[in-house]
């Protein structure tokens, strides 16, 4: 058959670009020092500006309810792109998590609503599988368009759902949806107090720690512990079995997957039915934990930070956590009065852009290096000349550290190989 | 001289018809399940919106629409998804109508002015995505998200008195200056209400854009780019340089989509200017797939199933339904171009076959001949 030698050759088998050429991949130990580093910067932060809020216990339990939402969604990301479907629709899934969690939340139990929640998403995904997978469209256009959709949806149903008979009656509007209950939190009697005291000490690096692992383990909401749990599944299913082997040879190279008899578009399917699930169950949780109604425009555009933060971790759920945690801890900022805590931290900034203009300037590349200095001094100045930061520009804040971070880290990061592209069965044949 | 194909014309033609149909279908389906008649809401959409005052609203919402929808389209051509035409266009707008509030020159001068402002601004913050898609390898999708939120954050930061904010004398609404008379933009005197002139505007926009793209050497390798970086850089053209560039356009055309409101309506940047309109553009360039009549058919389109659906509220039906038949518009619209692309693609593939076998078996016919 001659016709079919017209047909596109396979792409070549991916280099390995493991070993000494790529980066080195962070051990346990390492993140580790990772984190103790970074306490250890925040303390000195805390103790030299006097802003005491940025590792209070609040700030650090406030900064992991908003970190949930974003991880949940960036796990939702994970999963479909390591199968190599690029997934902005998360937005919209979470949005119709947010709308049926609160739906089915306020009429029976909280964890029925999480259920809906999770369902809703997943009939997002399904739809982002179909359009995608079975269709053929191209993966970004596909997610805009359920983005509207979901948008238009639950636009039109919470008006006709929440707005009508016993719902408008228990609190709902056109906009939003009547309360639902509490879902379970939970505190580690004995320890949170214990913490707590240490933390009013205000004690170098001691206090810290209190403060943080006190965040950690006081009013933590049993959607929390979930999410927790989820990271670790997920990382043990596409990591450490078969399942997940194929799910991301999937990802990687679809048509070598193919050969050795793996149904793609089955996977594929799982994996971005999944990911809407794991989005619902972001959107539901904003809806039932983080406010216990449904508010339109609730997500705010978590669901592209959550794929941000899925970017910034390199497409692995460990750096995928660390993003959203520090998402969240931005987050947070906004939400306690956060111009003070800002502006201590725009000390950090100065310190972090110094000795990176430092290293650029012992690496050689003088422009990289001048452009941090730069850079590094205006914002010493900004900091020197006043005494707080600006509400508006607190509420900027994640977006901003988001851009920074990826311009920083952007080229060093390596996505699966055929992520976002299109892909026919048979294709290589 | 390029060969007229009816049936390829008929069939892209075909697949925004049938999503159009699928769509209101299922809009009916959700009426019905929600326990109203559909039918006679799309007739009363219909009666409602070929109405002279509702021709003007929509030739009105079409110029704004347009404009956003050629926006996204250029970088849609070279495969660049300009996310972030929403911030560009919000925070060009501000920026024009803060510079026009503080000036009082001649229409002649000041009219451009405001309008160079606006595309100065939507260029730069666009061309801040560029630069840091091609020197720090940031997709382009996630900066401009980024950048839209950042945008909002300014202008709440900027739109306060004793900033860039003005308050009314009623004390109730804060807005930049407002333009003088000077700087408003010539109307149509149509009635019962006028035509913004800036739908000139729009249109002249639209044939540049048609013009660069297919006429031009510029757009001929913003178009190779779009298909094949790798082939457009073997053939020399800096893909590094494209994508600034296209970046660059599309958001000078983004700072376009807030002059008509402002120059023809408003006068000034308040909190109530209308938000959002980028996403409205991506789905208005996705449905007219990125050709200059194609998007000012989605525009029109758009302004129509809003000018019709804000009638329904009136009649016991919900408004915001527009949302679920737009939504369900764009998904099906751009499942059935690629639908449509696969049959074209294989039907194109069926006819090179049937002649290259039609060939063969001639030339074994004739080497019978001649043996």
């Amino acid at each position: 058959m001659t016709a079919t030698a017209t047909s596109t050759p396979p792409p070549a088998a991916p280099k390995v670009s493991g070993g000494k050429g790529g980066r080195t991949r962070l051990s346990f130990p390492v993140v580790l020092l990772i984190v103790a580093g970074a306490l250890l910067a925040l303390s000195a932060v805390r103790a030299i500006t006097g802003a005491q809020d940025v590792t209070s216990a609040g700030q650090i339990s406030a900064a992991l309810a908003m970190a949930v939402p974003i991880g949940l969604a960036g796990l939702g990301g994970l999963w479909a792109e390591r199968a190599g479907v690029v997934n902005i629709g998360l937005e919209g899934m979470m949005i119709l998590g947010t709308f049926f969690g609160a739906w089915a939340g306020w009429q029976t139990s909280p964890w029925l609503g999480v259920l809906a929640g999770i369902i809703g998403g997943m009939l997002g995904g399904l739809l982002h599988a179909v359009a995608t997978v079975t269709f053929g469209v191209d993966h970004i256009i596909s997610g805009i368009a359920i983005n509207i959709l979901a948008l238009g949806f639950t636009t039109y149903f919470a008006k006709l759902w929440f707005n009508t008979g016993e719902a408008a009656a228990k609190g709902g509007s056109p906009k939003q949806s009547p309360p639902a209950d509490d879902i379970t939190s939970v505190t580690i009697p004995g320890l949170s107090d214990w913490l707590h005291s240490i933390e009013k000490h205000h004690w170098f690096f001691v206090s810290d720690v209190a403060g943080v692992i006190g965040g950690l383990v006081t009013n933590v909401s049993l959607l929390t512990v979930l999410a927790v749990i989820l990271f670790v599944v997920t990382f043990f299913v596409l990591w450490k079995t078969s399942f997940g082997l194929r799910l991301r040879s999937c990802g990687e190279n679809p048509i070598a997957a193919e050969s050795l008899g793996v149904n793609v578009y089955r996977y594929k399917y799982i994996a971005v039915i999944i990911s809407g699930g794991m989005a619902g169950l972001g959107g539901a949780f904003l809806s039932l934990v983080t406010s216990h109604i449904y508010n339109e425009g609730q997500t705010g555009g978590r669901g592209y930070i959550g794929l941000a933060a899925m970017i910034f971790g390199n497409w692995r759920p460990g750096g995928l956590a660390m993003g959203a945690g520090l998402f969240g801890f931005a987050d947070a900022l906004q939400l306690r009065n956060g111009g003070e805590s800002v502006h201590a931290l725009l000390l950090l900034l100065v310190v972090v852009l110094a000795v990176l203009a430092a290293w650029k300037l012992y690496r050689k590349s003088f422009v990289q290096g001048a452009v941090s200095a730069v850079i590094a001094a205006a914002v010493l100045v900004w900091y020197l000349a006043t005494d707080t930061v600006p509400t508006e520009f607190v509420s900027a804040t994640p977006y901003i550290v988001t851009l920074l971070v990826l311009s920083l880290s952007a080229q060093r990061l390596r996505m699966p190989k055929a992520d976002g592209m299109r892909y026919r069965k048979g294709q290589g044949k | 001289m390029k060969k007229f194909d009816k049936e390829r014309l008929l069939l892209g033609i075909a697949a925004p018809v049938l999503a159009i149909v699928v769509a209101f279908l299922v809009t009916a389906l959700v009426l019905a399940a929600t326990g109203k008649e559909p039918f006679s809401a799309f007739g009363i959409m219909f009666d409602y919106g070929v109405k002279s005052d509702s021709q003007v609203y929509i030739l009105n919402k079409a110029t704004t629409y347009y404009l956003a929808g050629l926006a996204v389209a250029v970088g849609f051509r070279m495969n660049l998804f300009n996310i972030g035409v929403d911030g560009q266009y919000r925070l060009a707008a501000f920026f024009a109508a803060a510079v026009g509030g503080a000036l009082t020159l001649p229409g002649a001068l000041q009219i451009p002015l405001i309008i160079l402002t606006a595309m100065i601004v939507g260029a730069m913050w666009a061309g801040i995505a560029g630069v840091l898609k091609v020197t720090r390898g940031v997709s382009e999708v996630v900066s401009t998200i980024m950048l839209n939120a950042i945008a909002t954050a300014i202008i709440g930061y900027l739109l306060q008195q004793g900033r860039l904010g003005h308050l009314d004398e009623a004390g109730t609404k804060i807005s930049t200056t407002p333009l003088p008379e000077s700087s408003h933009f010539f109307e149509f005197p149509t009635t019962p209400t006028p035509v913004w002139g800036f739908i000139v505007v729009a249109v002249v926009a639209g044939i540049a854009y048609w013009f660069t793209l297919s006429r031009t050497r510029f757009g001929f390798d913003l178009r190779t780019v779009g298909q094949s970086g790798s082939a457009a850089e073997a053939s020399g053209v800096n893909v590094k340089k494209m994508v600034v560039t296209s970046m660059l356009i599309s958001g000078a055309v983004a700072g376009l989509v807030g002059m008509p409101t402002l120059l023809n309506d408003s006068y000034e940047y308040s909190g109530d200017f209308p938000i959002g309109i980028g996403f409205t553009g991506i789905a208005i360039a996705l449905l007219g797939r990125n050709h200059p009549i194609g998007i000012a058919l989605g525009a029109l389109l758009w302004g129509f199933l809003e000018r019709g659906t804000g009638k329904l509220e009136f009649e016991g039906y919900d408004k915001e339904i527009v949302g679920v038949i737009q939504g369900v518009i764009v998904l099906c619209v751009v499942i059935a171009y690629e639908v449509v692309r696969r049959y074209g693609l294989k039907r194109q593939q069926s006819k090179v076959g049937a002649e290259l076998a039609a060939q063969a078996a001639r030339n074994s016919d004739q080497q019978e001949v001649s043996a």
